[in-house]
């Protein structure tokens, strides 16, 4: 892999630190009057997603980080491992939970997620940014109300559990925000 | 047609005239002291030898001539008002433009604007106060800290830059994560110039971010290593009379008393000039006009450098050298 030298460090730039790949989010040029530079960069770990503020002497390399995010959609999960293929090569790839971490409940068969792979192996798997899932449990809610009152929790048929207005009932399917994990609406028959 | 707005200028109305106005309040206070305003080039065959400078370069043609002479743009006056003081002139001071090449950040910008002034028979002390005059001229700041540099370091860092050792240092580095800092390699000593490179990191990043919130702050006695071209103090030859303003987390103005000695001049520029060679960088050669005007004589002195565009971001509290220049890099 290329090696990077502070001058080329820009925002979205992957390099390795300490074994794992990064993301640069920030490069500050720092230099006293009369003395060395250094570049004060801050970045996102990949794995841990750790943001954390790392300083280099000027000049100075680093290896670059084989990432690349790709488009795929989500086919099944066999327990160990949830599959998604790319749906124009149809080659299919596996991750495994950790890459998946608190997103295996936002995955709907055949969304297509944002794939982060690291030398061909996924690291991190993001839902589109609405999914739709069905109701598996709510109270009963009281009628005549309406959204914005402080709601009533609501299971999911992946397990997740969002707040959701009293109205909506168990058997629903509503439009989840997987960013904020808050309720949007009801889907759209 | 699609008129994009890159023509416009980085520095708003506001900043501009504010700008205006502190020259004009910094030209008054040396009128009223009777410092004499001048103008040397900003263009010179020979440059500095810092190992942490580089100049940039023009070519200049000669109608008379087919020989074309390559030019460095001045890193700043020194040199040239130097000269002027050795050749009899009073205290001087002059607002002008610098160039340096690899410089671009929030703090710097590749062509910038310095004050410079030399008061003849002041010490190190004496210019430090009337520093401080200016900057509680214009920014109204409360008078001034002062702090050895050895005295901060202990201060923030544990730490006696003159007698703790290079593994002490080290320690301190790899302990704030700057492992990769350290040159690799290392066993128990370093060389003074990946000492005093560690030792800027920490001040960088542990100390200049802790000191002159409240005030400026005049940071004194830098280590005789990073000497520049201060006198050595003759109380203590590990330590030079150099130092260095800083406030709000910005380094404003860097001063010396003037190492008026032409054969230690000579012997620090081989010092960088050898430094240089073992960083992989270009050799510089010596300023002879300059030297030669030393070996005449330089009385004594001291001088100062202040950047107005730093004075000027502190003034208006602007977060990025671009807002207060009419055109920053960027805007070129």
């Amino acid at each position: 892999m290329a090696h990077f030298s502070t001058n080329e460090f820009k925002a979205g730039l992957k390099i390795m630190l300490d074994g794992e790949p990064c993301n640069i989010l920030e490069n500050e040029y720092v230099k006293p009057g009369k003395g060395q530079a250094f570049s004060r960069v801050k970045l996102r770990k990949l794995i841990s997603n750790k943001v954390l503020e790392k300083t280099f002497r000027s000049g100075d390399s680093v290896e670059g980080a084989d990432v690349m995010d790709t488009e795929l959609s989500y086919l099944y999960t066999d327990g160990e491992f949830w599959h998604f293929m790319n749906n124009e090569t149809f080659e299919q790839i596996a991750a495994d939970e950790k890459a998946l971490g608190d997103n295996i409940k936002w995955l709907v068969e055949n969304d297509t997620c944002t794939i982060t792979l690291w030398n061909g192996t996924p690291i991190v798997v993001i839902p589109p940014n609405f999914v739709e899932l069905a109701i598996t449990e709510t109270d009963p809610g009281l009628k005549g109300d309406t959204a914005g009152t402080g709601g009533k929790p609501a299971t999911l048929v992946t397990g997740a559990v969002v707040r959701v207005p009293l109205f909506v009932q168990k058997g629903e399917i509503i439009r989840v925000d997987t960013r904020s994990g808050e309720y949007a609406s009801r889907a759209q028959k | 047609m699609n008129i994009s707005n890159e023509w416009q200028p980085s520095g708003s109305v506001e900043s501009l005239v504010k700008r205006a106005k502190i020259l004009s309040d910094i030209r008054l206070y040396f009128a009223t002291e009777k410092v004499l305003e001048v103008e040397t080039p900003t263009i010179s065959p020979s440059t500095v030898t810092d190992v942490h400078l580089e100049a940039m370069r023009t070519i200049h043609t000669n109608p008379l001539s087919v020989k074309k002479t390559h030019l460095f743009l001045q890193t700043s006056p020194e040199y040239y008002m130097k000269r002027m003081l050795c050749a009899g002139f009073p205290s001087i001071y002059q607002i002008t433009k610098c160039y340096r090449d690899d410089e671009v950040g929030r703090y710097h910008n590749p062509e910038f604007t310095m004050l410079e002034w030399y008061r003849l028979s002041f010490a190190m002390n004496e210019l430090i106060d009337e520093v401080d005059t200016i900057l509680r001229l214009v920014l109204n700041t409360p008078v001034c800290d002062k702090a050895t540099y050895r005295e901060l370091f202990f201060k923030y860092l544990g730490l006696d830059v003159k007698s703790d050792t290079d593994l002490k240092i080290v320690s301190i580095c790899e302990n704030f994560g700057y492992e990769n800092i350290v040159p690799l390699g290392f066993k128990d000593t370093l060389s003074t110039f990946d000492r005093d490179m560690l030792l800027q990191l920490l001040f960088c990043e542990k100390i200049e971010t802790q000191i002159g919130r409240e005030r400026p702050i005049a940071v004194t006695k830098f280590p005789a290593s990073q000497a520049s071209l201060a006198k050595i103090d003759p109380a203590d030859p590990w330590l030079s009379l150099r130092f260095e303003f800083y406030y709000q987390g910005i380094e404003l103005a860097n001063g010396f008393e003037e190492l008026n000695n032409v054969d230690e001049q000579k012997t620090r520029f081989i010092l960088d000039n050898k430094q240089r060679k073992e960083g992989g960088l270009e050799v510089k050669p010596q300023d002879m006009k300059f030297l030669n005007a030393l070996d005449v004589g330089l009385p004594m002195c001291s001088g100062v450098a202040l950047g107005i565009d730093r004075l000027l971001m502190l003034a208006l509290g602007k977060k990025h050298i671009s807002e207060v220049l009419s055109f920053d890099f960027a805007a070129l």
